[in-house]
């Protein structure tokens, strides 16, 4: 092995480093964790298109992470992505997915897929073996109508008139099932999605905070960050807290005069 | 831990918060029950009156705190037909160290907080590990927001280290509405980064007049 760490040509995964963290490993050392978004994610194709729902809450174990964070990812003007699993996981694929797509959009000339999102998503899920921790929920409408699937992190994929994603999906499949039919109207259609959203919420520890929404019809795409706010902070203490000098004990003070060690010489600037 | 067939302990979450004054004693405790990643119930207590002037909050496996806090009051219920008089608070302090340990080698999974009035009327708080170490303090926070908790009250309350001597005492100087006011405010904020804490808090307040119960709502996300 070389002293430097190459990447492989292409891009992706560099694995210089397994051979030590599995000695590491075997000698007692704890791998950081991963930050997982412990999440609610839905959609449903109704009369005019698809509605995308997520919550906002990023855990990290029982910690909440993040109280705000964005679920819903753009893949393409037409195409959005709710992701659950670990976060940078998420992130990286729709991100890299997306780039494609622009990209192929450059060399077609013509609006993306929704099936093409599709297949990039898949390909390199199933490359990795389950490895890249992605569960998603792709929605979008093309010329050929309006879509839904979900895509699993070994990389298999579903298609589906409403779906739920995440360790909330359960409470949120349960409104679906209960309340679901085809034909909804957009109003009917928001509000179910965030019936759902809302029954992850407040039943699934792993998701809270607040409710996103994007609604995708021919044409146009709406993006409802923050549709509801169902959890405000209860109480705010009205006395508020100062941090007064002296408040905390200062055991020891060293100061250590920095001009001497620095040498200041004459020279242009951005001169290297 | 959960893969050996022998792992009969389950932590049903929540946190539990004391703090000590001159002349009261807050004890605190959310209302959610939860395992894994669902929540059993929003509405259960965390909180057994032992005796008048005694409160304990305890947070972990409900099973065994239930067992836990039934075995304490009988033992203050003979106590009572023995010395004809309530158990005061240190003397349930040591008998419940002495519960704990007495399980050494199959322990409570409780984690407790002991608070309440002394003989001369003083507040106190005892915190206690799994298995019977204690301490009287001024303040504790036990459960899974404790972490997220102690360091403000630290802040806050700052109790005196134990090293320095002559030996001060570690009861803060806020006034009751004042501490109670602290104690909301700090579930408020472990309600918001902890998932197992939210949906209800319940406050005890012990002073000489008695016995207080307060409810506020918590985040139930």
């Amino acid at each position: 092995m070389a002293g430097a760490m190459d990447l492989p040509a292409k891009g992706g995964f560099s694995f210089d480093l397994c051979r030590r963290n599995a000695m590491l490993a075997e000698k007692g050392l704890k791998m950081p964790g991963f930050r997982k978004t412990g999440t609610t994610i839905v959609g449903l194709v109704f009369q005019d298109g698809v509605v995308l729902g997520a919550d906002t809450r990023a855990t990290e174990g029982p910690i909440v992470a993040d109280k705000n964070c964005e679920k819903i990812h753009f893949m393409a003007p037409n195409i959005y992505c709710c992701g659950a699993g670990t976060a940078a996981d998420t992130e990286a694929v729709t991100d890299m997915v997306s780039s494609q797509l622009q990209l192929h959009r450059y060399a077609t000339g013509r609006e993306s897929r929704v099936v093409t999102a599709l297949t990039l998503l898949k390909s390199h899920l199933f490359s990795y073996q389950g490895h890249v921790s992605a569960a998603l929920v792709l929605g979008g409408v093309d010329v050929t109508g309006p879509h839904l699937h979900t895509v699993y992190p070994h990389g298999s994929t579903d298609t589906l008139p409403f779906a739920t994603m995440g360790s909330g999906s359960l409470a949120a499949m349960s409104v679906f099932e209960s309340k679901y039919k085809e034909g909804l109207t957009r109003e009917e259609g928001i509000q179910l999605v965030s019936d759902a959203i809302c029954a992850g919420i407040f039943n699934d520890l792993g998701s809270g905070s607040n409710v996103d929404v994007c609604v995708i019809t021919k044409g146009k795409t709406e993006y409802l960050r923050n549709h509801q706010l169902p959890n405000p902070r209860t109480y705010v203490s009205s006395k508020g807290y100062s941090f007064t000098k002296g408040q905390t004990e200062v055991l020891s003070t060293k100061i250590t005069q920095l001009k001497p060690k620095v040498e200041v010489t004459e020279s242009d600037a951005m001169e290297e | 831990m959960s893969r050996r067939g022998d792992w009969v302990y389950e932590n049903n979450g929540g946190t539990c918060v004391a703090v000590a004054g001159a002349d009261y004693c807050v004890v605190a405790a959310d209302t959610r029950l939860s395992v894994g990643y669902s929540i059993l119930t929003r509405d259960h207590s965390k909180i057994c009156e032992l005796a008048d002037k005694c409160v304990l909050a305890s947070s972990g496996f409900q099973g065994d705190i239930k067992a836990l806090h039934k075995n304490l009051a009988a033992r203050e219920l003979l106590y009572q037909h023995q010395h004809n008089k309530r158990m005061s608070c240190p003397a349930m302090a040591q008998l419940l160290s002495n519960t704990l340990y007495y399980k050494r080698f199959f322990p409570y999974y409780a984690f407790n907080v002991l608070g309440g009035l002394d003989s001369e009327g003083k507040g106190c708080v005892f915190t206690y590990d799994a298995v019977g170490s204690y301490e009287r303090t001024g303040y504790s926070a036990q459960g899974t927001g404790s972490s997220l908790i102690m360091p403000v009250l630290d802040n806050q309350l700052k109790s005196p280290s134990p090293l320095l001597l002559p030996a001060r005492d570690a009861v803060t100087p806020l006034s009751e509405l004042e501490a109670v006011d602290l104690v909301k405010d700090v579930f408020a904020s472990a309600t918001e980064r902890d998932i197992y804490t939210g949906d209800k808090l319940e406050i005890v307040v012990i002073n000489k007049a008695g016995t207080k119960r307060e409810y506020i709502d918590l985040r139930k996300d």
